[in-house]
């Protein structure tokens, strides 16, 4: 059985420029089969069935809800800023819990482990501290202040950096970072990653990206997301227990990992549970 | 030279590699192969009209295939790498590259089954993947207890460049390579030599760095 708190949350279900004429494409959404495909120039998700869902189109996706949306799509108000190029990453599927890929996309730590000489590197290990809150008003989960030296921090740089960066869970599933433009240091480049839930284990993501960079051609500015994103699917896959862990005592945290801390109990908070373990076992 | 080029695609990762070991340098071009098909598209296809990734051009020269371009890269910059000292072992080099094709249709297209959703049957990907696995998993059993670690002969060639990559990646595709020690001692020995670069899937070799000195012995503990 599903929470009704999770069926009423927005899902991202296609790239929106990919979306074709039945039978489009078939795929699932908390488990449930669900057909994303054109008719008549409108955009449809409906289940086997045939009964239609709620849908919505931004930042390039297709946003599906099976229940009843609680609210609006999180705003991001940089994707209607002028002089930013919108990049499409297209998806990759990872067999982990949806809510894991978040929480991968949260953390700084692994950086030089995982992203070596590109988003980090040895011995520039250090996360130093920086604030986390759930801010009541937007429901949401913001890190601050979050510094840290990164070899080639965007396809644009040419050089390493220091970086700074703020983190927002915005959605369940839905996650979007701000960090330092090498090509335009008053300037934020905003990263989303979009997670949709096929089952508890198994989740198909969609990396985008709105960048001051008119430099760089496309295809670069994908590669670049996708080699980063593909480093960490590897981990992902095997991380272990395969649902995330809500409740404490299965893991010791550290400093660095404050940003997960808050995203779990703000998951846990919100019975936003698919994908998540409640009782460490 | 000019390499066309997808950074997670297991056959441009296989041109990439040869040229970083043999230390020549490649201008990338990147292709937009997904989400974009830009290899699909007509620009492309009156490049290379089979509409396939990578492809090499020097000069004149324009090749599609990557084992064709390991041949082209080795003879060009490191001849001891086409692995030919006897006719015996180049024919049978010349029988890995037949056999790294085999490798990319099946744990190659796991991989892009699993990873990137491409159509398939998964299980007969699969299972015809672990029965290259078993093969080359013989090999190399055979091949350690003679001394070797590579795949003919005592140094490495481009019959190890071409099979590394789809059997370094089969875990993308959902097949392990934990019942294969050969296999993985195989890919330490490549991941270790000098130039090795590493693609998304396959890292470099952490764990092999010497402990530092203040670490204390065990039986000290």
């Amino acid at each position: 059985m599903i929470a009704q708190a999770v069926l009423n949350e927005w899902y991202p279900v296609a790239m929106a420029a990919q979306v074709g004429a039945w039978p489009g494409r078939q795929t699932q959404l908390l488990g449930s089969d669900i057909a994303v495909f054109l008719d008549a120039g409108e955009i449809v998700v409906q289940r086997a069935d045939g009964s239609a869902l709620a849908v919505c189109l931004r930042y390039g996706h297709v946003w599906a809800c099976l229940g009843t949306p609680a609210h609006d799509l999180f705003p991001i108000p940089e994707a209607d800023q002028p002089g930013r190029r919108l990049v499409d990453c297209g998806v990759v599927r990872v067999k982990c819990s949806p809510l894991r890929a978040v929480e991968n996309f949260l953390d700084i730590a692994h950086f030089p482990f995982v992203h070596t000489d590109v988003l980090g590197a040895e011995p520039h290990t250090e996360v130093g501290r920086y604030e986390v809150q759930i801010r009541e008003d937007s429901d949401e989960v913001w890190a601050t202040k979050v510094h840290f030296y990164q070899p080639q921090a965007a396809k644009s740089a040419s050089g390493g950096i220091v970086t700074e960066y703020m983190y927002r869970v915005a959605a369940p599933t839905a996650a979007v970072l701000y960090k330092t433009c090498p090509n335009k240091p008053d300037a934020w480049d905003v990263i989303g990653i979009f997670v949709q839930p096929l089952t508890e284990e198994l989740c198909e993501v969609w990396p985008w990206m709105a960048l001051f960079d008119d430099a760089t051609p496309q295809a670069d500015l994908i590669q670049f997301q996708q080699m980063i994103f593909l480093q960490d699917r590897s981990i992902l896959e095997n991380q272990i227990p395969r649902l995330l862990p809500l409740d404490p005592g299965k893991e010791i945290p550290t400093q660095a990992d404050m940003t997960s801390i808050a995203y779990r109990r703000w998951l846990k908070r919100k019975g936003l549970t698919y994908g998540a373990q409640m009782v460490a076992a | 030279m000019k390499l066309y080029d997808y950074v997670l695609s297991a056959s441009c990762y296989k041109i990439r590699l040869m040229a970083a070991l043999l230390g020549v340098k490649l201008d990338l071009v990147a292709v937009d192969f997904h989400p974009g098909r830009e290899h699909r598209a007509l620009a492309f296809r009156n490049l290379n009209p089979a509409g396939t990734l990578p492809v090499l051009v020097d000069g004149d020269l324009m090749l599609t295939e990557s084992t064709a371009m390991l041949v082209y890269l080795a003879q060009a910059s490191g001849r001891a790498w086409l692995g030919d000292s006897t006719p015996a072992r180049a024919a049978k080099v010349q029988n890995w590259l037949a056999f790294s094709a085999r490798l990319g249709a099946s744990l190659g297209m796991a991989r892009l089954h699993d990873m990137l959703i491409y159509p398939g049957d998964i299980d007969a990907f699969r299972r015809a993947g672990v029965e290259c696995l078993r093969e080359l998993e013989a090999h190399m059993t055979e091949a350690r207890f003679a001394g070797r670690i590579f795949l003919e002969g005592d140094a490495p060639t481009i019959a190890d460049i071409a099979c590394f990559p789809n059997v370094a990646l089969a875990p993308d595709g959902g097949v392990t390579l934990d019942d294969y020690p050969a296999i993985r001692l195989w890919s330490r020995a490549l991941r270790a030599l000098p130039g090795f670069i590493e693609m998304p899937g396959i890292h470099r070799l952490h764990e092999l760095k010497p402990a530092p000195e203040a670490v204390p012995a065990l039986e000290d503990l």
